[in-house]
């Protein structure tokens, strides 16, 4: 059969690569996690590290408390990244690293585990994703200010490009914005618009030879969400705007360096926590949004879990999710035909239109010149979108199955185990890890040479024109921990605090709800005597701030003065806040799975800080939570203090904030609400605070 | 509602006589031993417009009164101040630390504004002033201008005497309007313009006497280089013109490694030697009790006593030693008489 017909594929594509973003507690615990997943299928790696690691602390720095192994696995030194590895065969293996600020530092400890295990350096492949620019503007592990974190990426790029030819230093991500709200033009755009910033940076870096390679190493890492048709366009539309970019702008020629290479985690703000088996629908469809059309195929896959909103997944949550991705590739016919959407009117009308609105808007990034610069710019772009996504959800135009309509269905069996449906981290994880690298700290290493890496390091990151990649190597060999690596930077480069666009963020609609809480909120006001006054904090590490974000806003719009820092915050510096302020009350939203040591944190130095002499457990100003908080959890925290829980069900930030201003009228004595005033409803609200 | 203060509602009972009244002079003494505890809740307290709130301040206020302290407090009160987006909270965020690392203790009262529509605001500036949360001598207060032109939120002013009773350095960021500076003049006894290389509005503010000659003028972004040198020549040059060549014009960067604070910090310093702080400080808690009282009793209050300027003779012809609520007390026993 030697004729080729047009619309079949002499031979079916082989599968991307599948991957499962996994990892908790220990090294060694996520070891065997690995080995298991590779023994179901899966033929890559995604590491997932803990936010301590992310942000460059060691598991005994204070910000580290209640999130060491929480969110992915806890690697303070190379001894670690040795039992992580341990038995998987690094020349064989593709792994990708969710890492960014501390990106070029996990790199470093890779290489060195692949050296001391005799893997050549050029044989390895994988990913760090080393996207600083997304963790500004949503993520929040950022580390050091833009300029030497811009530096970083550049300096790891310049390196791996000749010494690790194989790997793909930095991910540029959409993923992230798009769960920060963006729309798909902004996803791109500002997507595009930080591959403009980062390939800038690194041409000043690398040799004009060398430079065409550099372009074909960059890779993205995308979203897709449920409406997956124009989801497809979005990645045809990326892909046509990478080609025009290095040709355009870059005078790159090689076809092969012009194809757009991407790989993708599909959307978790659209997975509710109301009906929740209902996200694995939601997630196949999303899955062929980056699947069905050849020509804009993703290269590698990983599929979040149906209870993510829930809690932390299992292991047999994510087998499920692997099995979507084998079922998709092995059973189905998709890889067996050429580009189905070729010729398609309706997709080319698509494309077309995403183009043109991305370029406008890459326009305006340029204007306020280019994406370092427009951060502040792009974030309050992005709290605005979600602000009107939630809006448009609160009033049911964005219709949410389970959640703002067929809300009436039966009990879930699969949350019916002992477990609830979720993984719990083992609490002694930390402690254990905070023994393990204090030993490390105190025997397992050479004082002196460690001492000489960082002194190297240091003086490295003064002299802006060398490389970082060589010294932060030399620090990996020496021992050095991860908290001695970033701290030593930290120090060179400053602290940084990103902006929080919300002070710009447009006025929510007004509708009748949110005039009537106004109304009341006047009242109440008026009954303290100064204006109901909120104090809105992300305890921990936790950088996913959308959430905290939206209902600073909302507060703002209903009528209260808001005082609102951003992230990482200790319990402490809460505290504190909230006694200067004298706020009437305070709100705070953890996403990490951190709510159980933190929170109680924050309870306990409120009672020291008002006095704690009223003989009362409860803190003198009332404290509300919100976040992914199981309902176990959520009852221990209502028996310490807190005065109310909010999860992701309640999606309907006006009623959650009619809610707080009566529970501050309540506390203070003040008259219920009158007729004219009252909200209909009781407590029940806000999406992913 | 019944007439509680704070106190009441908090529940919490701290001694020191009996009732509301009570508690909001025990707060004054505490405050006046140096007790910065205090603080928080006697700025509640000065931010409460209840009658009962105000009764409270009152009675807080005459402890920390100069005729209660026997002089006026020592603190330095600072004003800084300056366009938005001139880089005015990252440079207090140095300023703090700098007078820490001195050993001074801080009060930073940070002025944003609020949303015409909903009356809301939110309130940021301290986000960026990194400082130990363990460490009590650094007190940091938002507020809102409620509407409020000026720059100063209404009860800032009161709020700035008070601490000054026990903070070292009292500062007061205002919104930063650009123009109208006048109430951070009348309050503080140091004021800096803070300005960015490149926008050219303080100049022609300056040039054309729209805002008057500050005490100290700070460019900020020092390393922009060139930029930032040409922002300070052109505003010397403005400074000769309008005969005050001898107004201090600083460069300061805030990114690490910051430069330029040291000279910051002795500068303030430099401005306080040899200003009669007892006649500032009259002169300030007298406007700021006309200003009080015009909030209160609006316009109609003030042409009750024959307008702003008349008011102001009054509360002139008072014991300079009164604090603010015993000056409006006065305004408002005047304003029944001509009534």
């Amino acid at each position: 059969m030697g004729e080729t017909l047009p619309h079949r594929l002499p031979e079916p594509d082989r599968p991307w690569v599948m991957r499962t973003y996994a990892g908790h507690s220990t090294a060694r615990d996520s070891n065997a996690l690995y080995r298991r997943n590779l023994a179901k299928g899966q033929t890559g790696l995604s590491i997932a590290f803990d936010l301590p690691t992310q942000t460059g602390y060691d598991p005994d720095h204070e910000l580290s408390r209640g999130e060491v192994g929480k969110t992915g696995v806890s690697i303070a030194h190379k001894g670690d990244m040795h039992r992580l590895l341990d038995g998987i065969p690094l020349d064989e293996m593709n792994t990708s690293m969710t890492i960014n600020a501390t990106a070029a530092w996990l790199l470093a400890l890779y290489l060195v585990t692949a050296e001391e295990n005799g893997v050549d350096r050029g044989a390895l492949q994988g990913t760090t994703q080393n996207d600083i620019i997304k963790e500004f503007l949503s993520r929040g592990t950022y580390a050091f200010p833009p300029g030497p974190s811009m530096r970083l990426i550049a300096d790891t790029i310049a390196f791996t490009v000749d010494e690790v030819p194989r790997w793909n230093p930095i991910n540029i991500c959409s993923y992230h914005l798009q769960e920060a709200g963006a729309t798909p033009v902004q996803e791109i755009a500002y997507a595009m618009s930080t591959a403009h910033a980062v390939l800038d940076a690194v041409r000043e870096r690398v040799d004009p030879a060398t430079f065409p390679r550099v372009f074909g190493r960059i890779s993205f890492f995308v979203n897709a969400g449920i409406r997956f048709l124009e989801e497809h366009a979005k990645l045809r539309a990326l892909a046509e705007l990478w080609e025009a970019l290095g040709r355009e702008r870059y005078g790159v020629t090689d076809e092969k360096y012009l194809r757009l290479r991407y790989g993708v985690q599909v959307n978790s703000l659209g997975l509710t926590e109301a009906q929740p088996e209902n996200n694995v629908i939601r997630i196949v469809l999303e899955a062929l949004a980056v699947t069905l059309g050849r020509d804009a195929r993703a290269r590698a896959i990983q599929l979040p879990a149906w209870n993510e909103a829930l809690g932390l997944p299992r292991p047999w949550d994510q087998q499920w999710s692997l099995r979507i991705q084998q079922i998709l590739a092995l059973e189905t016919d998709l890889l067996e035909y050429p580009d189905v959407f070729e010729g398609s009117k309706v997709m080319d009308g698509l494309v077309a239109e995403l183009v043109e609105g991305t370029r406008a808007e890459m326009a305006i990034v340029a204007e306020h010149g280019g994406a370092v610069e427009a951060v502040p710019y792009m974030k309050t772009q992005l709290v605005e979108s979600h602000r009107e996504r939630v809006a448009r959800i609160e009033r049911g135009e964005l219709k949410v199955v389970g959640q703002n309509v067929f809300t009436d269905a039966g009990p879930s069996p699969l949350q019916e185990g002992e477990d609830g449906g979720i993984m719990r981290v083992d609490p002694e994880v930390e402690r254990g890890q905070i023994e393990a690298v204090r030993r490390w700290r105190s025997s397992d290493r050479d004082a002196g040479a460690v001492a000489a890496a960082l002194d190297d390091l240091r003086l490295t990151a003064r002299e802006e024109s060398a490389n970082l990649m060589p010294a932060t190597i030399a620090c990996a060999h020496a021992g050095v921990t991860t908290g001695e690596w970033a701290g030593a930077l930290r120090d060179a480069f400053g602290e940084y605090r990103a902006p929080t666009g919300v002070s710009d963020a447009a006025s929510t609609s007004e509708d009748g709800s949110l005039v009537a809480l106004r109304e009341r909120v006047e009242e109440v006001s008026e009954a303290l005597g100064r204006r109901l006054k909120i104090l809105v904090g992300k305890p921990g590490l936790d950088g996913h701030s959308n959430g905290a974000e939206q209902i600073a806003v909302r507060a703002r719009d209903a009528g209260m003065d808001v005082v609102y820092e951003g992230i990482r915050l200790t319990p402490r510096r809460i505290a504190q806040a909230a006694v200067q302020e004298g706020v009437h009350v305070v709100g705070l939203s953890i996403l990490s799975g951190s709510h159980r040591e933190l929170i109680p944190d924050v309870l306990r130095y409120l009672r020291e800080a008002s006095g704690g002499k009223n003989g009362s457990d409860a803190p003198t100003v009332p404290v509300v939570v919100g976040g992914i908080i199981p309902e176990s959890d959520a009852r221990e925290l209502l028996a310490a203090g807190v005065a109310r829980v909010y999860t992701p069900k309640d999606f309907e930030i006006t009623r959650i904030m009619s809610d707080i201003v009566e529970l501050v009228a309540w506390r203070a004595g003040a008259p219920g609400p009158t007729a004219a005033a009252t909200l209909a409803a009781p407590p029940r609200v806000a999406p992913r605070l | 509602m019944p007439l509680v203060c704070e106190a009441g509602r908090a529940g919490l009972s701290l001694g020191g006589g009996e009732g509301a009244e009570g508690w909001a002079a025990a707060l004054g003494r505490r405050l006046r031993a140096g007790d910065r505890g205090a603080a928080p809740a006697a700025l509640n307290l000065v931010e409460d417009r209840s009658p009962g709130g105000r009764e409270g301040a009152a009675a807080l206020l005459a402890e920390v009164s100069p005729t209660a302290l026997g002089g006026e407090a020592p603190a330095h009160l600072v004003g800084v101040t300056g366009p938005p987006g001139a880089g005015k909270s990252s440079l207090l965020a140095e300023l703090v630390s700098a007078w820490r690392a001195r050993g001074r203790t801080v009060a930073v009262l940070a002025v944003d504004p609020s949303s015409k529509r909903s009356g809301g605001s939110l309130l940021g500036d301290r986000a960026r002033i990194d400082h130990d949360p363990a460490d009590d001598g650094v007190l940091i207060r938002s507020t809102a201008t409620a509407g409020r032109l000026g720059g100063l939120a209404a009860p800032t002013r009161t709020a700035a005497l008070t601490l000054a009773s026990a903070f070292e350095v009292v500062v007061v960021e205002s919104v930063g309007v650009g123009q109208s500076e006048t109430e951070i003049e009348e309050l503080c006894d140091t004021v800096a313009v803070v300005v960015q290389p490149g926008s050219g509005d303080t100049l022609q503010f300056l040039k054309a006497g729209i805002m008057e000659v500050p005490d100290l003028l700070v460019v900020t972004k020092a390393d922009l280089g060139d930029v930032a040198r040409r922002a300070r020549r052109e505003l010397e040059g403005a400074l000769r013109s309008l005969g005050a060549a001898q107004t201090p014009v600083l460069s300061v960067s805030s990114l690490s490694p910051a430069q330029g604070i040291d000279e910051l910090v002795a500068a303030i310093d430099a401005h306080r030697t040899g200003l009669d702080v007892r006649s500032v400080r009259v002169r300030a808690r007298r406007l700021a009790a006309v200003s009080a009282f015009a909030a209160e009793h609006g316009e109609r209050g003030l042409r009750g006593l024959g307008g702003r300027r008349a008011a102001e003779r009054v509360v002139a012809e008072l014991d300079p030693g009164l604090e603010v609520q015993a000056l409006v007390a006065a305004l408002e026993s005047a304003g029944r008489g001509t009534r």
